[in-house]
């Protein structure tokens, strides 16, 4: 009897079940650590680093003394963080609402056949594919007050002939970055809605034509209540990934002028990347984390009572 | 007989207007493509078209930044091939394997998507500055990987679930243990969503300016993404050479679209799936 547990020992690493763990840890092990490290570590390590005060002497003495909430209190205390907090809200709701109505427009259009559907369609994804930095390098020379082509051909049509600063008037800046952001968010809204608009049955339209609905009937007792899964993925991932913008503010204004066109995500990165406060930045980082959960699980529960209902 | 319209082809009327949204949508590509070709210095009213064709701005572009496409390159294609040996394995086991976390992983994998990318370079700066990893590609490579591999991972697999049970057992029956079976059945039967996964890594990282901006400090590795912001990070009066920069930094997205263009078509319907 008590030879058995060496005699099972290699029938065991044999054993069926024994592989199909090993495979399974072997074929998930890279992922998941690398999850851990670069998802994982990066949230904990934010966590830490808001408790503690950095400065540009830290990253040669590594000396980075706790300081409890001051940088959470510095942060919220700052003049900037009202007007940022404000600006991350115009920004991603004005973003998210253009973007949604313009895209699920096109889509609608799209559904109709005609030649080179596909083609055009497809070609509409360019402002999606291409870099941000691009598209935003690209507009900041479209913006030019003095230059720009959007003033030269407003003044030819002789709309707004005084130049309006875009991204140079404090008044412009944040309206020209929401603006450029559209832009870039349009063809998603219009493949996703497009895919869901799809996927509706088409005799549910023949139907409400034989009963007489009017197109808006159609699209509000239709489309509309059909669409609604679509409609919130769309929309949570739209806020989810619009919250966190930076490369597209950085290359037109970097935050300015004046702050009128900071939002978190573009003061987080001053504070650490600029004045290599990583403390506070990482405060910040925390805050836009916490807003960004806070709506997923709004809305998510909002909706599913919704559907539920 | 509205229904009958809708059906049949709406026509080239509707060819016409989709052609105007076009252009107006795509108006800010045509102006990036007609500055770069203009005369370099003309800083003063561009004209609208190209008339006078110039490719000064290209050759100073590429003398100035023709090493940071090549970083650029390398980076991303580097991150295409580490993104794809870290998710193919997992997408299969959470496809097919019986694990007991699937559902905690594939959630795990939908919150790093609200991770701000300015949070993880903050980690990242600290992490990398102990470990040597500033300023180098491999540090680039891994970073820019924080976008490809969860987006890999879900759309091939999505994929994988849809390959028959019995394909599989069959192989096995054959006595390929699990790692034969996944390289020589299951990689070459999803081949398209493998495709579809490089192209979209290959972008992603391609794409990158956040993890370029924070992690590199010189310029010995500098993607040319960076390299078009320092570019306009300073006053410009050759906005023709920064264009010829902008075309050349989209090329990948353009090739992309003329060439694969279903395999973009079956990653961005993916991304509903997200």
């Amino acid at each position: 009897m008590a030879g058995d547990g060496t005699v099972a020992g290699p029938r065991f690493w044999q054993s069926h079940h024994f592989q199909n763990r090993a495979a399974q840890v072997l074929f998930l092990a890279p992922a998941v650590i690398y999850m851990v490290a670069f998802f994982g570590y990066p949230i904990v390590k934010n966590f830490v680093m808001a408790f503690q005060e950095y400065s540009t002497s830290t990253f040669y003495t590594g000396e980075a003394p706790w300081v409890g909430f001051a940088n959470y209190s510095a942060v919220v205390s700052s003049p900037v963080f009202g007007k940022a907090m404000l600006n991350t809200v115009l920004f991603t709701a004005g973003s998210i609402a253009a973007q949604f109505v313009i895209g699920l427009a096109l889509a609608m259009f799209f559904r109709r056949r005609f030649p080179l559907n596909g083609v055009l369609r497809s070609l509409m994804l360019l402002p999606w594919l291409i870099p941000l930095i691009v598209s935003g390098a690209v507009w900041r020379w479209i913006l030019d007050k003095d230059n720009g082509a959007l003033n030269r051909f407003l003044a030819a049509i002789g709309v707004a002939t005084d130049h309006p600063g875009w991204l140079t008037s404090t008044s412009l800046a944040l309206v020209a970055v929401i603006l450029v952001n559209i832009w870039i968010g349009i063809p998603f809204n219009l493949t996703i809605l497009y895919g869901g608009l799809q996927d509706i049955p088409e005799d549910l339209y023949e139907a409400a034509a034989l009963d007489g609905a009017s197109s808006w009937h159609r699209f509000r007792y239709v489309t509309w209540p059909l669409l609604r899964p679509v409609v919130s993925v769309v929309l949570v991932l739209g806020v989810v990934y619009t919250i966190k913008v930076l490369d597209v503010i950085l290359a037109l204004t970097g935050g300015g002028p004046a702050n009128a066109s900071q939002t978190i995500a573009t003061q987080s990165y001053h504070l650490s990347f600029q004045q290599f406060d990583f403390g506070q930045g990482a405060a910040l980082g925390n805050i836009l984390i916490a807003i960004s959960l806070v709506f997923a699980i709004f809305y998510l529960r909002a909706n599913r009572r919704a559907v539920d209902e | 007989m509205t229904t009958i319209t809708r059906h049949t082809r709406a026509g080239w009327g509707s060819t016409v207007a989709g052609i105007v949204i076009l252009a107006v949508l795509l108006f800010p590509i045509y102006w990036m493509v007609n500055v770069s070709l203009q005369p370099s210095g003309s800083a003063v009213g561009t004209p609208w078209l190209p008339f006078d064709l110039s490719f000064n701005g290209y050759a100073t572009a590429l003398g100035q930044q023709g090493r940071n496409l090549v970083t650029s390159l390398v980076v991303a294609l580097g991150s295409v091939v580490f993104s794809l040996l870290i998710a193919m394995p997992a997408a299969y086991a959470l496809a097919q394997f019986k694990v007991r976390f699937v559902g905690a992983f594939l959630f795990g994998i939908l919150i790093s998507q609200m991770i701000p990318g300015i949070v993880i370079a903050n980690a990242l700066y600290t992490a990398y500055n102990d470990l040597g990893l500033l300023n180098s590609i491999p540090g680039l490579i891994l970073a820019d990987s924080t976008a490809g591999i969860p987006f890999a991972i879900l759309i091939v697999r999505a994929f994988m679930t849809n390959i028959p049970r019995a394909v599989l057992e069959a192989g096995r029956v054959d006595g390929a243990g699990h790692v034969r079976t996944f390289i020589s059945i299951v990689l070459p039967m999803s081949r398209n969503a493998l495709i579809t996964a490089a192209l979209f890594t290959f972008l992603f990282s391609w794409a990158d300016f956040l993890f370029a901006l924070t992690l590199t400090t010189t310029e010995d590795v500098r993607p040319v993404t960076l390299g078009l912001y320092t570019y306009i990070g300073t006053y410009v009066n050759d906005w023709s050479s920064v264009m010829a920069t902008a075309v050349l930094a989209s090329i990948p997205a353009i090739v992309l679209l003329v060439v694969a263009q279903r395999y973009v078509a079956a990653g961005t319907t993916a991304g509903a799936v997200k």
